[in-house]
């Protein structure tokens, strides 16, 4: 299943709204994780054994990963492809069956991939369907042995309610407002290129681990302007609507709600750089504001779009509290070279994820754990961690007829439970004692 | 004194809860939950209040549920010391992060997969083991840092009022508290938001807290039941084996709770040629263990004393009553008793037993058991008794369940290394040991780049050869990166 789903990638591409780098990127995503699940999958599927430990000497334990069953995947419309087969993949590694469900809002990957899946792998356990909301509904009212989402908390919360009827375990993949803390100390350029690259490099925003917002010191904020002005310039020219290296935003109807946050009147005179749009080609410039107020809708709600608030505290020690009263986020990001912040970074700041000095990389790591806490998601995958995700790992416990403690038996004595209470304890000569069936003393 | 015990098995008001909700955040916000110092502390005053507190411990699990301070000892209390105890030496090590291997194209850059508290945590535990099912996952929720609620099934009130008159005297009282109330306390619980829920218990009643925590996007973790098969294979069974097997069902049914544990063996297979010998000994043993009614629990209440003595009634389930069936509604008492082919469309063969009554349901062949426990919902645990590796293999690898024991029943709850949990009807999530803390962590993805090397390819303007170099990166073909950066090859 997984060699087949990796020839799909050589198969001639149907048009897609994004980028060639962003398609190219999502193929090469899934190629290498096909890939990792292939080199991996047989250590995967092997028994763990565990120390049983002397409680049931004499004994053997492991846990053995056996498939859920039947799992159903539904996928968001910003990286189509990618996250619509990469937990396709973990599912098919871990044996399940499974059903793929596209995003309608991404039509063209849908049908592509209801077209071209099923003619590379087993089409009886892996199915596409396509549709809409009702559809997706038709198909939350079945019972699944798990569900993985990946899309916006408020869908998120209707996938878990639907689940709660049948006890289906579920991963949700969320977003959030992933924040940016830029502190002085910093190699600046590549600093804002970093940031520029995460935030306008992946799809104008539109992604859930995106820069949402940045925070930085106000003495510090004049030259954090300059340069990412500078870096916008440098990636996508003076007339950033023209340049072909700059992302559509998806529909109408996202493109006017993106509007609408710039729009806002105690918003819109915070603009300091970009602010043009085009309603025909669905584009919006790059655009940075100064000091949005903090019960401003785009400092409230996830942004998922090319608008970047710069927000300034005194201290940098600040961005912390800022950070720590809205919801938690995918990803959190500081770039700094001062290691004591880091660690308080670190420590103190709770995400899905938390990358320092660059931003998004860490989704194309198969060793780390991908997935949110709190309002950005619970669950987790990528690498090993897929596999985990649609996987039962059954313990097993092989006991032998031997060692026959007697002493766990009625007719209760004072003798078998000083007996009892020592091996619970860990004493040895308890253990000797239970282990020869002695009941003790009266 | 104890201002985390809210005293009294009555039914709180919402604002009392709030403010109760509101100063676990406080004391989780504040930062102590989550030092090494502070959790040990917390371990080491559980274990004081089960060693200081033992004899009240007994007094409340015989009030409850009429245990033996024997079993009492050997299924909670001692357990529990077993638990705590493992928390204590692992807590470091668990703490830990855990360093991963980051890709040569991404250097110089570390990664790590680092634990942390998920926040304030809400525990709903059950009356059958109204001190462990309580205790065990607190003390996975501490060794994580977080603050917990602690919520007491008020069918078991004797323990529910001793936990919440001494866990805050033992622990930490801002920052870890016992709830008590009915059903209506639960869901008021549930209007708030949680970092975590733990709920054990039945599947209705797991439904409906699902439910209230998606509301939130709470993650929960439903520790349930499942009528747990007991494969009983006397092929090669000598009379010695024989005579374990019996000791060790007998363990595995009557023993923990009267039966009434979501572990427990719900019923017996059996080949049909075999069924008189194994009835014999179960028979005997049964005999010379419970000569004292003492040494087995009674029922927790006169609700399920009248669903267990309905599932005996029912006209078509009596006639296949072979040993016991005696009930003393007086006292809630109901005498183990053992039942030959029930129909199987019976209630006794569908819905959960959770008590003393055992069916024992013979096959032609013993193989024919996978057939029929595959057929029905995937129970917490399967056993099977048997010296047959081929039978053995078969039942790990056809059926799917919480958890396979051989040649005995039960005793995997007390395994540190092994998870434990439910899949599929049987609940999610996994707890005991490890996995305990796990269950209330959250694992954080951490990368740490330098600004050392800056491929200037993944920034835009895009053009296909920064693409023909993405494509080799991806693939982690570095030899050939090289060969195109340094214009070699196209």
């Amino acid at each position: 299943m997984l060699i087949s789903l990796m020839r799909l990638e050589t198969t001639r591409y149907g048009y897609i709204l994004l980028l060639v780098c962003d398609v190219m990127m999502q193929i090469s995503l899934v190629t290498s994780s096909c890939k990792f699940a292939l080199k991996n999958l047989k250590k995967w599927m092997q028994p763990k054994k565990v120390p049983a430990g002397v409680l049931t000497f004499p004994s053997t334990a492991r846990v053995t990963p056996e498939p859920l069953g039947i799992v159903l995947v539904v996928s968001a419309w910003n990286y189509p492809f990618l996250l619509a087969v990469d937990p396709v993949i973990g599912a098919i590694a871990a044996g399940n069956a499974v059903v793929l469900k596209p995003s309608e809002i991404a039509p063209a990957t849908s049908s592509l991939l209801a077209d071209l899946l099923p003619r590379y792998v087993d089409s009886s356990c892996i199915k596409v369907v396509e549709g809409g909301i009702a559809e997706t509904t038709a198909l939350l009212e079945q019972k699944w042995d798990k569900i993985f989402y990946t899309g916006n908390s408020k869908v998120g919360r209707i996938v878990m309610s639907f689940a709660a009827k049948h006890l289906t375990p579920v991963v949700l993949e969320l977003g959030g407002k992933c924040p940016v803390v830029v502190d002085s100390n910093v190699d600046l350029h590549v600093a804002a290129k970093r940031i520029a690259a995460g935030k306008w490099g992946c799809n104008s925003g539109q992604a859930c681990i995106s820069p949402d917002y940045v925070i930085t010191t106000k003495s510090f904020a004049p030259k954090l302007l300059d340069s990412l002005k500078k870096v916008l310039d440098e990636f996508y020219g003076k007339d950033p609507l023209r340049s072909e290296d700059l992302s559509r935003i998806v529909n109408s109807n996202h493109f006017n709600r993106l509007k609408a946050l710039m729009d806002e009147e105690m918003v819109s005179d915070k603009i300091v750089f970009g602010g043009q749009s085009d309603e025909q080609q669905l584009k919006i410039a790059p655009t940075l504001f100064l000091d949005a107020p903090l019960d401003s809708a785009i400092m409230k709600e996830e942004i998922f779009g090319p608008l970047l608030p710069i927000i300034t505290v005194d201290k940098i020690h600040e961005s912390f509290a800022l950070i720590n009263s809205m919801t938690k986020p995918l990803a959190a990001y500081l770039f700094s070279k001062d290691s004591k912040l880091k660690r308080q970074f670190e420590r103190n700041v709770s995400a899905g994820g938390v990358i320092f000095n660059d931003t998004g990389i860490h989704l194309t790591n198969q060793n780390l754990p991908f997935g949110g806490v709190g309002e950005s998601g619970m669950g987790a995958y990528h690498g090993t961690f897929s596999f985990d995700a649609f996987t039962h790992r059954k313990a097993v416990l092989d006991r032998s007829f031997l060692g026959e403690a007697k002493a766990r038996y009625p007719p209760y004595t004072r003798g078998k439970l000083k007996i009892l209470k020592g091996v619970l304890k860990g004493n040895p000569l308890a253990m000797v004692q239970a282990a020869l069936g002695c009941t003790g003393w009266a | 004194m104890s201002t985390g015990a809210m005293a009294g098995a009555g039914a709180e008001a919402g604002g009392e809860l709030g403010e109760t909700v509101r100063e676990l955040r406080e004391a989780y916000g504040g930062g102590r939950t989550r030092s090494l110092a502070w959790r040990q502390a917390q371990l080491r005053g559980l274990l004081r209040l089960l060693k200081e507190k033992e004899a009240e411990a007994f007094q409340a699990l015989h009030k409850d549920l009429g245990k033996h301070h024997a079993e009492a000892y050997r299924d909670e209390v001692g357990v529990l010391i077993k638990s705590a105890n493992g928390a204590l030496q692992q807590l470091g090590k668990w703490m830990a992060p855990d360093r991963v291997w980051v890709p040569l194209i991404a250097w110089p850059a570390t990664a790590q997969v680092v634990p942390e508290p998920v926040g304030v945590v809400l525990i709903f535990s059950c009356w059958n083991f109204p001190l462990g099912l309580s205790l065990e996952p607190l003390i996975g929720a501490i060794a994580a840092g977080n603050a917990v609620a602690l919520k007491p099934s008020e069918l078991s009130p004797c323990t529910a009022r001793f936990l919440a008159d001494n866990i805050g005297n033992y622990m930490d009282a801002s920052a870890v508290k016992v709830v008590n109330g009915g059903p209506e306390v639960g869901e008021q619980l549930m209007e708030h938001r949680w970092d975590k829920v733990l709920f054990t218990g039945s599947p209705r009643i797991a439904r409906s807290v699902m439910a209230a925590a998606a509301r939130h996007l709470t993650p929960v973790a439903l520790e349930l039941g499942g009528k747990c098969p007991c494969i009983f294979d006397a092929a090669a069974a000598s009379a010695r084996d024989l005579q374990v097997s019996a000791n060790r069902i007998i363990a595995g049914k009557w023993s923990p709770c009267a039966g009434q544990a979501c572990i427990a063996i719900d019923y017996v297979l059996v080949e049909e040629r075999f069924a008189p010998v194994l009835i014999k000994v179960l028979k005997s043993t049964l005999k010379r263990f419970f000569q004292d009614a003492d040494h087995m629990a009674r029922i927790v209440n006169q609700r399920h004393f009248e669903r267990l003595s309905s599932l005996l009634k029912d006209r078509a389930v009596a006639p296949s009553i072979l040993h016991g069936g005696s009930m003393d509604a007086k006292n809630l008492y109901i005498e183990p008793t053992i039942l030959l082919n029930p129909p199987l469309d019976s209630a006794i063969m569908t819905e959960e037993i959770f008590g003393p009554l055992l069916p024992i349901i013979t096959v032609k062949k013993i193989e024919d058991s996978i057939a029929f426990v595959k057929a029905m919902p995937k129970p917490l645990a399967i056993y099977a008794f048997t010296r047959d590796a081929a039978l053995r293999r078969r039942v790990v690898e056809e059926t799917s369940s919480g958890s396979v024991t051989f040649n005995d029943a039960v005793v995997q709850y007390a395994i540190d290394g092994l998870p434990f949990g439910g899949v599929g009807q049987s609940g999610f999530g996994q707890y005991h040991g490890r996995h305990s803390f796990e269950m209330f962590s959250h694992k954080k993805a951490v990368m740490k780049r330098g600004y050392l090397l800056e491929l200037t390819l993944r920034y835009p303007p895009w053009d296909e050869s920064k693409v023909t170099l993405m494509r080799y990166l991806y693939r982690f073909n570095y030899f050939a990166f090289v060969l195109a950066f340094l214009g070699l090859r196209r």
